[in-house]
């Protein structure tokens, strides 16, 4: 990148920040002294979608003067290991996600042992009030795939696939399956090996071929919908097309009319509250939601808004 | 018994080549044995899977066989070297990325990032059979760090240069339809779309068999997997052919890279783990010993359309997807049974 790029781009995420501030004006600096809190979630290295709930955190530590220690892995146990090596840094405060909440409980425990409070966000919306988190921020995704169903039926799809990346991780899973719950027709899921992109465009036009009544194609991802939308065309099939979670490209194509929704569950929230939550309870006592999760989606992007959401989608905060 | 053979022999000139037959002499090629386990998984989804049996499925597992099959043909011929590559799944990833940023952030044409990813892909290749030469390390161990190294890069640098995780779409910039020709164009045959990367995957094919049967680089291949220290004896530079191998697998991620990239326009710096052991994989299927010094490119082609075939086929039958990776590993398995199977009744005796 040139340097002149930089600085633009350090311009545009800076009035993003600066918008967001303007709306999430917390209490003025009250103290001094510089917290460190720790955010751990089970994110896949090198995936759009958690970069941006990380340029979230981020934001929210430069305005509340948050020293932020980010760290990930996407297996169970080392996730877990996470958490135990930060509470051995003796963070001020951890945001976390309960993706796989059996094996992260006994970290959570220790560290509420040592005095370290603890939100959680992105997914375990049914289990952090069991481990006795602070909060949680987040979307429900079964709520987020109940929505989609709907909004199916509403569009007279008869014939809906899910496309699914990753076989068994349970937020994915219940998206799928909160559309089974309210959609009225006939629901299959389909698998594929993450980006892969060739296997993804010859599963999705296996699918089609095998089953030519297919009318509407939900991808959990925003990078599969465009391959979708290549493999749809391909097949000569009819199919319209719906995404969960956002990329720029996707945006476009909501525009232009060719893909026709996407469900933001706003993940630069989700990461902001995060950090924000932890540094309100250190600074005021506050704790957010009134014993509810705190949720920040499910929001649709259509072609109708999708012309507001793009810009901020361009620089990587949506 | 043992006389009467002998005498006959005798009374007959002696002759230092026995001709065979022609279908035994096929049998024994290393390639036979995938084409045995081809036929019966095609024919299997053939009587299973109605949709199976369209000219547009064919051309759809013929695509999916090629993503996997163009970077095969290389690894195959590495694996008769006697080396493997660990990197190669995530260096198509790596080619991608650094054909679109520097394209996108540095010189503002994509011939010029496409030529800069070929460069930087050939000498990812270099550097691994270097690596492996003057370390004296396996390549199985050079490789994995190359590999763990690669992935790193892929997403610190992309995160680095565009502040973002995966790449700009570059589909709105000068020459992308030209290239999008080259690289990522589809034919239109009796209403199926045929993907160019079909094409190209037989092309890669068909010189990498004329190279290992027809010249002298193809018997050096033969020989420094086969025997490393009697092919120095006898004279084989045996760090060039292997540092040469390595950049064949260079040349064809890049490859399979520039059609990905611009049959797709963006890139995910984490894509790509994982790939290398389907490559690994279909020329193993296909006939390559994991000792080296055997193996064919018609047969990590086998092994990449047995893949294909069986993960299209268990959507074509429409099987619970829940048991989709089982399906697949199952038919691959006993693709690969009946392979060595028919190898070892080629290979046995006469």
């Amino acid at each position: 990148m040139t340097p002149m790029k930089t600085v633009t781009a350090l311009a545009l995420t800076g009035s993003a920040i600066a918008c967001s501030a303007a709306l999430f004006a917390g209490p003025a600096n009250a103290e001094e002294k510089q917290l460190t809190i720790a955010m751990i979630t089970h994110a896949q290295p090198g995936d759009t979608f958690w970069d941006i709930i990380r340029k979230g955190a981020n934001a929210a530590a430069k305005k509340d003067n948050v020293k932020l220690i980010y760290l990930a892995d996407p297996t169970a146990d080392k996730e877990a290991q996470l958490i135990n090596n930060v509470v051995q840094q003796h963070v001020d405060g951890i945001a976390l996600t309960l993706a796989f909440p059996d094996a992260e409980a006994p970290a959570v425990k220790a560290a509420q042992a040592a005095g370290i409070p603890i939100v959680g966000f992105n997914a375990g919306v049914d289990q952090w009030k069991g481990q006795n988190l602070l909060g949680y921020a987040g979307q429900d995704e079964t709520v987020a795939g109940r929505a989609v169903g709907e909004r199916l039926t509403n569009e007279g799809a008869k014939n809906v696939v899910c496309l699914d990346q990753q076989q068994g991780a349970v937020q994915l899973e219940a998206r799928c399956n909160g559309i089974k719950d309210t959609f009225k027709g006939k629901m299959e899921v389909l698998y594929v090996t993450g980006y892969d992109m060739p296997t993804v465009k010859a599963r999705m036009q296996a699918k089609l071929q095998q089953d030519p009544s297919v009318d509407f194609v939900v991808t959990l991802g925003a990078p599969f919908a465009p391959v979708v939308l290549d493999a749809v065309k391909a097949a000569g099939s009819k199919a319209k097309i719906g995404t969960f979670d956002m990329s720029p490209v996707a945006i476009d194509l909501i525009a232009k009319g060719e893909i026709q929704f996407a469900v933001d569950q706003q993940p630069y929230v989700e990461g902001y509250e995060a950090v924000d939550m932890l540094w309100l309870y250190h600074t005021n006592g506050d704790t957010v939601g009134g014993g509810q999760p705190v949720l920040t989606g499910p929001f649709f992007v259509t072609k109708d808004n999708a012309e507001a959401v793009a810009k901020f989608a361009k620089v990587g905060t949506r | 018994m043992a006389q009467t053979t002998e005498s006959a022999v005798l009374a007959r000139p002696r002759r230092q080549y026995q001709a065979q037959p022609f279908w035994k002499r096929a049998l024994k090629r290393p390639e036979a044995g995938a084409l045995g386990g081809a036929i019966l998984v095609f024919v299997f989804f053939w009587v299973m899977a109605p949709p199976f049996r369209q000219f547009a499925a064919f051309t759809t597992v013929l695509y999916q066989s090629a993503s996997i099959g163009i970077p095969a043909v290389a690894v195959s011929m590495l694996m008769i070297g006697g080396e493997f590559d660990l990197s190669a799944g995530v260096a198509v990833t790596t080619s991608s990325l650094a054909a679109s940023i520097f394209a996108t952030e540095v010189a503002g044409s994509l011939w010029v990032g496409v030529l800069f990813a070929l460069f930087f892909s050939l000498g990812v290749g270099a550097f691994n059979g270097w690596l492996m030469i003057r370390t004296k390390l396996p390549s199985f161990l050079v490789t994995l760090g190359t590999f763990l190294m690669l992935q790193g890069l892929n997403i610190a640098i992309t995160k680095l240069i565009t502040g973002n995780v995966a790449t700009q779409d570059i589909s709105g910039m000068a020459s992308f339809d030209t290239l999008k020709t080259i690289f990522a164009s589809n034919i239109t045959i009796g209403g199926a779309q045929i993907s160019i990367a079909i094409v190209y995957w037989a092309i890669f094919v068909a010189v990498a068999t004329w190279m290992l049967l027809r010249t002298r680089v193809g018997n050096w291949i033969y020989a420094v997997g086969g025997q490393g220290d009697s092919a120095r004896a006898v004279g084989v530079p045996v760090k060039t052919v292997k540092i040469g191998l390595f950049m064949g697998v260079g040349f064809s991620c890049w490859f399979l890279a520039m059609h990905l990239l611009f049959a797709y326009d963006t890139v995910q710096s984490g894509a790509g783990i994982g790939q290398e052991l389907l490559y690994i994989a279909a020329s193993v299927v296909g006939g390559c010993l994991l000792t080296g010094g055997y193996g064919s490119a018609v047969g990590s082609a086998l092994g990449a359309f047995i893949f294909g075939m069986t993960t299209e086929g268990v959507i074509y039958a429409d099987w619970d997807p829940d048991w989709f990776q089982f399906f697949v590993g199952a038919t691959l398995v006993l693709a690969t049974v009946v392979n060595t199977w028919i190898r070892m009744r080629a290979t046995r005796g006469k």
